[in-house]
């Protein structure tokens, strides 16, 4: 039953993926990378971690890519003002990119492949993320958080006026 | 197979809920409308004016669906749809009943606010493929107003969570088998649904917060290029919405389908187990889609940077404040 999902699922976010690049334009790209972000989703459910799976819609597909959307509408980015670069430029980007999908292939062939049985063990379950995060990755989880702080009052910082001279 | 049947009996059950609770609502605005300016609204159309939104739907089914040249054919088509799909799947976790509930999943608030920020996606979609300022206009306001209100709703969605211990819907219901967390958490309690109500209010593009559509200065907002039943699908969606988040305030803080218990006053609550679950549900959720509609006829709109100010210098200060009292209430026992 799962596997034929699974299948579905994973087409559809290599379709999506691609479609991210091929698309002419901006905003096509970006509804893509939506969808391909909700495909993701769905191989976090079908790994039984429905916690992530929530965590990864609220953040991506409903914080960051709303940002992005709002970014590239207000820009209003089309074929005729997008710089064109040279054939040079081009081709160094096709092959540099090529070289490191040929990297990765080579990583990814030689991989033992893991097979773990998530439907028994809630790895991905609320409680079981929270015990690490809360207990092995306690420091990074802090430092994290005041580097957000810091994000946040930089962000501040930068929007506000700047107070008038008298 | 019998997996097969029982998906078509869910869909055909939640699009026919859709549909009966659009006409319910709508007819259920214009009258309270109607009682608050003291007018008699519809009454032509069967009795009292039950009928109306039948004909209104009748009317809309049979106009013509325009595309505005310039617009982005596939995406204008498909904003509709998807604010349909987005709501629809808001349905599944939620409890009509007792036992009635169409999918129990243990992150059950998470994946109701996951889902519920997809809205701002459709809304964006239809702005911007119209191909006209005033839909962008909308749409941009509404992004804003919805991605900043969803904060102050989801704090004071963890506040229940805090004082649970669960993010499944089933286990909230259950721990307010002995009193409603409106009357067992005191005061930070109160905080979190008055913050909740007016986040909800804002997140479903209602009066007072209703800039996405201020038709005085942006025609409709970002449905003005919409005609027909690609309109009839927004408007239902944002009624369906209303239902659905009032929903979740009838779960989270009166306690769902779980009858008016009082502490450990046997033939009191005997007594009130005899109402049925549903009535209780949705008798809360009613009242609840009452207040927010009584917020609509009552308030003046808010101007856009008075909403922003609103969540981000008061909301959301508060809600934060109030989630470190509902720890520490929850941590000292302090709650009934």
């Amino acid at each position: 039953m799962t596997l034929p999902i699974f299948y579905i699922l994973a087409m559809l976010s290599v379709f999506c993926a691609l479609m991210v690049v091929v698309a002419r334009k901006p905003v096509h790209s970006v509804l893509y990378l939506i969808a391909c972000f909700f495909t993701i989703a769905g191989h976090y459910l079908m790994l039984n971690a429905q916690f992530l799976f929530a965590v990864h819609i609220i953040v991506y597909a409903g914080a960051i890519m709303v940002l992005f959307l709002f970014v590239i509408m207000l820009l209003n980015l089309n074929l005729e003002s997008e710089p064109r670069k040279s054939v040079i430029a081009r081709v160094a980007a096709v092959s540099t990119a090529g070289l490191l999908f040929l990297v990765l292939l080579a990583a990814v062939k030689s991989a033992e492949p893991v097979i773990l049985d998530t439907s028994a063990s809630g790895v991905g379950l609320v409680r079981h993320v929270g015990l690490k995060l809360y207990n092995e990755y306690m420091m990074p989880f802090e430092v994290s958080a005041l580097l957000f702080l810091t994000a946040m009052v930089g962000a501040v910082k930068l929007g506000r006026k700047e107070a008038t001279h008298s | 197979m019998a997996l097969f049947l029982e998906f078509v009996i869910a869909g055909l059950l939640c699009i026919g809920l859709f549909a009966i609770l659009g006409l319910v609502l709508v007819l259920m605005e214009r009258k309270v409308s109607a009682y608050m300016q003291i007018r008699l609204g519809p009454n032509r159309v069967g009795p009292k004016g039950a009928l109306q939104t039948l004909a209104d739907t009748l009317k809309l089914l049979s106009k013509e669906g325009l595309t505005p040249r310039g617009a982005d054919r596939f995406l204008f088509n498909l904003a509709p749809f998807v604010a349909m799909i987005g709501t629809m799947l808001l349905l599944a976790p939620i409890p009509f009943a007792k036992g009635f509930q169409l999918w129990d999943i243990n992150i059950g608030v998470l994946y109701i606010s996951a889902v519920s920020s997809l809205a701002v996606i459709s809304i964006l979609l239809a702005g911007w493929a119209s191909n006209n300022k005033y839909s962008l206009l909308g749409a941009m306001r509404s992004g804003a107003q919805i991605v900043s209100y969803e904060l102050s709703a989801g704090l004071s969605i963890i506040a229940i969570v805090v004082l649970t211990g669960s993010l499944s819907i089933s286990d909230i219901i259950a721990s307010q088998a002995d009193g409603w967390w409106i009357f067992k958490g005191h005061l930070p309690v109160w905080i979190a649904f008055v913050t909740f109500i007016i986040a909800v209010t804002a997140e479903t593009n209602r009066a007072p917060f209703d800039l996405a559509e201020a038709e005085s200065e942006l025609t409709a907002g970002f449905h003005t290029e919409y005609s027909g039943m690609k309109f009839a699908l927004f408007f239902l969606a944002e009624y369906i919405n209303i239902f659905i988040v009032c929903a979740i305030g009838a779960i989270l803080f009166f306690g769902g389908w779980m009858p008016f218990h009082i502490g450990n006053w046997e033939g009191f609550n005997r007594i009130m187990d005899y109402i049925p679950s549903s009535v209780w549900f949705f008798g809360k959720t009613f009242f609840l889609i009452f207040v927010i509609m009584w917020f609509r006829w009552t308030f003046p709109r808010l101007r856009i940077d008075q909403l922003l100010n609103l969540e981000w210098k008061y909301l959301l200060p508060i809600s934060m404040v109030n989630v470190l009292l509902i720890t520490l209430v929850a941590i000292l026992g302090w709650h009934f």
